[in-house]
């Protein structure tokens, strides 16, 4: 059987956005700093970090927030100032852009192999691969053991971000990265 | 006659109230919760409706572009100048209490959000669209915990029972558009809240009879939210809420 990769248009629309841009050094710069809650993902691995725009003095570095409440965005915004300026790069403004709405169609590939690896099953392990964005109450991949016998403990994990789930196999409990 | 950024700004900054008044209420049940889950759960929950409103605040601040921020109007205006309806700032009670407030807030915003998602004022919209994902998701639960009260036990019943009781006369204020609102509805920026009335008590009556439970036989109705007058308990929630900021003003960590 062969299986054909697919992915989703906000993710292709994603990654031509960052191969078209001239500003490859900068998004280079940025695949360095992690979501400090879940420190396997980058900002473009999550979908956080959505343009790299320049308006003739500085490079705007344009975010947006996964939920509204998030207390990481404070965080990768420092995070973000300190790998420019690390590198010798001052002038940039950090600007927060609310639309498109954030959603886990825009996690790269390499972030859901992460992810799952890390022991967070990513939003594609729902049976219907995300495609209807709603977070079910069963059936999500274990990343422990593979099994689909797995089931709801609690509608939110230790982040907003995640909802709690159990494997009836494996037992163990698991964070599920919520699809939306 | 104030402009229509000034209405915008005004509107902006209700919306954020409504937020910030629950999203407090609602943050008091951190480590209060009935069991880890649900603490955790109201915490989150807490968390979305404090980033929605700072996402109103600061567009208001934005629109006002005289310097203020949206710390200054979460933490510096008192009582009278605060237009969130009622129902967001009633004590949090018990559990029962907390979501049935949850399901009848839920249920509004759900058509509300989505209304407003196709405001002539994009940034408006924006917020919308964002924030309708997250409302869904707590419709979920609260609709969940209806269910799970409503038939569980006597004692739960009871409980859910008398929360329907003391929170319905606060239920109507939702749908009556004051004159600001209704000016900024003629130029398709606000939502019309008389348009999704309908669609609210179908919804919290199909809700309510699956669970077992009465819509009240009430005829009481308190008003006045969005004119700033409000009941004994928002100025309580305040002084608890703004005692930081306002003994260490400009204080940043």
């Amino acid at each position: 059987m062969t299986i054909i990769p697919t992915i989703s248009t906000v993710l292709y629309d994603k990654i031509q956005l960052r191969e078209r841009s001239e500003y490859t050094n900068i998004w280079s710069l940025l695949d360095n700093v992690y979501d400090p809650e879940i420190p396997v993902l980058s900002v473009w691995d999550i979908g956080i970090l959505q343009n790299i725009e320049f308006d003739g003095d500085d490079y705007l570095i344009i975010i947006t927030p996964t939920y509204s409440g998030c207390p990481a965005v404070d965080a990768i915004k420092e995070d973000i100032a300190k790998e420019l300026q690390d590198n010798q790069i001052f002038n940039y403004q950090i600007k927060t852009r609310l639309s498109p709405a954030w959603t886990t169609d825009s996690m790269t590939l390499e972030g859901i192999n992460k992810l799952r690896a890390y022991g967070i099953a990513p939003p594609t392990d729902v049976l219907d691969g995300c495609a209807l964005h709603i977070t079910p109450t069963e059936n999500i991949l274990c990343p422990q053991c593979n099994s689909r016998n797995t089931h709801i403990i609690s509608e939110f994990g230790s982040t907003a971000c995640k909802a709690l789930f159990k494997c009836h196999d494996c037992q163990e409990p698991f964070d599920f990265f919520k699809c939306i | 006659m104030l402009d229509l950024k000034e209405k915008t700004k005004q509107y902006s900054t209700r919306l954020g109230d409504d937020s910030l008044i629950l999203g407090h209420r609602i943050s008091e049940w951190t480590s209060n919760g009935p069991f880890l889950e649900e603490d955790i759960a109201l915490g989150n929950v807490a968390l979305d409706y404090i980033g929605r409103a700072r996402m109103f605040y600061t567009y208001a601040a934005d629109l006002a572009g005289n310097g203020k921020t949206e710390d200054d109007l979460a933490y510096l205006r008192s009582e009278r100048e605060f237009q969130n309806y009622l129902i967001n700032e009633l004590p949090r009670g018990d559990f029962a209490f907390t979501m049935v407030r949850q399901l009848f807030v839920d249920v509004f915003f759900s058509y509300y959000l989505k209304a407003l998602t196709n405001s002539n004022d994009t940034e408006l919209a924006a917020i919308a669209t964002k924030s309708l994902k997250e409302t869904r998701y707590h419709l979920r639960r609260s609709r969940d915990w209806t269910l799970r009260l409503g038939l569980g036990t006597d004692e739960s019943k009871a409980r859910m029972t008398k929360a329907l009781a003391e929170i319905w006369g606060y239920v109507h204020e939702l749908f009556e558009p004051d004159e600001l609102e209704l000016e900024l509805i003629a130029c398709g920026i606000a939502v019309d809240t008389r348009e999704i009335k309908d669609n609210w008590f179908a919804d919290i009556g199909a809700i309510l009879s699956e669970a077992d439970l009465a819509i009240p036989d009430a005829e009481w109705a308190v008003r006045g939210g969005r004119k700033g007058y409000h009941t004994e308990h928002l100025s309580m929630l305040l002084s608890v809420m703004q005692s930081v900021h306002r003994a260490h003003p400009g204080a940043n960590w």
